[in-house]
């Protein structure tokens, strides 16, 4: 599904990983995550190469993905690296709670929160050991668009508060514009469509965060991308486009 | 930025309790024009309905509960005092209970309760526990599935009285015997969910799991068996009534003391009032037993759903 892949990305940089729908952005995460492993080629993190489930990486998924039959802070606490000090986790536990604002709610179960606050819990969970990169899943594609655009400038805080590696794969071009240092796009070779997605492109986006949302230069690369997705900003030459293809 | 004030609106939104449910609903029904007073009074009587159903005290339900048992008492007492049929076939309940009076100031009556309770628990106690190790093993290894799931459904297949012969020969007429044919009852019905069950976890969360570094033993431990704990429980209840079971099997057949010894006996000797006894006290006792383990089931639910 995947070929040709060659990325170098720089500690505590944000980068997006953007596609079609099945282009393998998931599947690219996952390897970088040790969930799945590649058939060929190598990851690695800081010059060494990465073998099975690398505990210097952690992942948030599309969904919380929270255990029902835990409170929301025991949840956070699966996140820690195995054999953290009782006393020292409970601390990093309620300090990463107070960092995703969710102090008051660290005794309800899962099921008693909204997805927003459920996805914050999973994006605790995914920082509680540290990690040097920090790999998300679409993390917010499931939440309503307000509770997106409030999770995406909580991710932002977050990043200044634990400048962490993070690799982010979305569907959203106007998410990746917002977060990314970077964003790769994927895509499949258009003279030979067999070969499996590669990287289509690679756009450093201008500017320094926090970025307005409504900038510019931000909707000329948002229309490039869009472009590049297959989805024209202007609809009748859309169509024109497709029917070419 | 999601300051404090936004989270309690969320959380309002998420939960399920029933004072933030008549303010969303409000907003609802004003929305769409709706006279908000009118809503809120219909909520109100929900409320007091739902209020009425639920929460009858515990002592209602047990009288409730206690209808059909004294029904029945009565229907004996009037269908045996009626002489349709002959006390040496149908005792009557005043008889019975003498009977048990009787055997309980001898001193015969108490052993057998005492030596049968423990070997359905010590029985239940081994055969639950190595169903739940045996059935981790093949729900989670697909290789321990395909070579042991056909061969322990097979020893399954076996009926209960079948194994005591050869138990008689292997380990001689005592206690091992008795408590190891209850094991053997014990273990098929937990190691059968517990196996099945763990197929069928999310496997999205034991992703997570994974991913956290989990794996093997601390992976079933803190995903895979707390997930299953309903299902666990339900084993669990089966294979304490299997015990009972099985234990009637083993006492019945080779046994000088407990209470299918006292079945055996009493069949022998026409005392038809003491096998009331008998068959009365294992049902209590087998009742009993399983409140026990649906006490534990709603603490475990209570803590794990």
């Amino acid at each position: 599904m995947l070929a040709g892949i060659d990325l170098d990305i720089r500690a505590g940089e944000i980068v997006a990983i953007l596609g079609p729908s099945g282009c393998g952005k998931s599947t690219l995460l996952r390897q970088i995550g040790g969930l799945d492993s590649p058939d060929t080629g190598d990851i690695e993190i800081d010059g060494s190469a990465l073998v099975g489930i690398d505990q210097r990486c952690a992942v948030a998924f599309q969904e919380p993905r929270l255990l029902p039959w835990r409170s929301i802070s025991r949840n956070v606490e699966i996140g820690l690296a195995r054999g953290t000090d009782r006393e020292i986790g409970r601390a990093r536990v309620a300090e990463l709670l107070g960092l995703v604002h969710l102090t008051g709610s660290s005794d309800l179960r899962p099921r008693q929160v909204s997805g927003g606050m459920a996805q914050r819990a999973a994006l605790a969970r995914a920082l509680a050991r540290g990690p040097g990169v920090l790999l998300l899943d679409e993390p917010f594609g499931a939440l309503d668009a307000l509770t997106r655009l409030r999770m995406q400038d909580l991710l932002l805080d977050v990043h200044s508060a634990e400048p962490a590696t993070i690799v982010l794969v979305t569907h959203d071009v106007d998410e990746a514009l917002y977060l990314a240092d970077r964003v790769v796009l994927l895509g499949a070779d258009p003279a030979d469509p067999g070969a499996g997605s590669g990287i289509a492109r690679t756009v450093t986006v201008p500017g320094a965060r926090p970025r307005d949302r409504a900038d510019a230069e931000l909707a000329r690369i948002r229309s490039e991308l869009l472009a590049g997705l297959g989805v024209p900003s202007h609809h009748g030459a859309g169509s024109a486009a497709s029917l070419a293809s | 930025m999601t300051s404090p004030r936004e989270d309690s609106v969320e959380r309002g939104a998420g939960s399920t309790d029933a004072t933030s449910r008549p303010a969303s609903l409000l907003q609802f029904a004003s929305s769409y024009g709706y006279s908000a007073a009118g809503s809120a009074l219909s909520l109100r009587g929900g409320a007091a309905r739902g209020g009425l159903g639920r929460d009858r005290p515990g002592w209602a339900n047990a009288l409730i509960g206690a209808i059909v048992p004294v029904l029945l008492l009565v229907v004996w007492q009037v269908v045996a005092s009626s002489g349709v049929i002959p006390t040496y076939r149908l005792p009557t309940p005043l008889s019975v209970w003498q009977a048990a009076v009787d055997l309980s100031n001898r001193g015969l009556l108490w052993p057998d309760v005492e030596i049968s309770t423990q070997r359905v628990l010590l029985g239940f106690l081994f055969g639950s526990a190595l169903g739940l190790i045996v059935g981790s093993i093949v729900g989670l290894s697909r290789w321990a599935g395909l070579l042991f799931s056909p061969t322990i459904g097979g020893f399954r297949a076996v009926p209960s009285l079948a194994w005591v012969p050869l138990l008689i020969l292997y380990l001689g007429i005592n206690e091992d015997q008795k408590v190891l044919l209850i094991l053997i009852g014990a273990f098929f019905p937990v190691y059968t969910t517990v196996s099945g069950a763990l197929r069928h976890v999310d496997s999205h969360l034991v992703e997570v799991g994974r991913a956290f570094g989990r794996s093997r033993l601390s992976l079933l431990l803190t995903v895979q068996l707390p997930a299953i704990v309903p299902t666990v429980v339900s084993g669990l209840r089966l294979a304490l009534a299997q015990s009972w079971l099985f234990l009637v099997a083993a006492e019945l057949i080779a046994s000088s003391l407990g209470l299918g010894f006292l079945l055996k006996d009493s069949q022998d000797n026409g005392r038809i009032d003491r096998l009331f006894v008998a068959i009365i006290l294992l049902a209590v006792l087998g009742k009993l037993t399983d409140a026990i383990i649906g006490l534990l089931e709603r603490y475990l639910l209570r803590r794990w759903t």
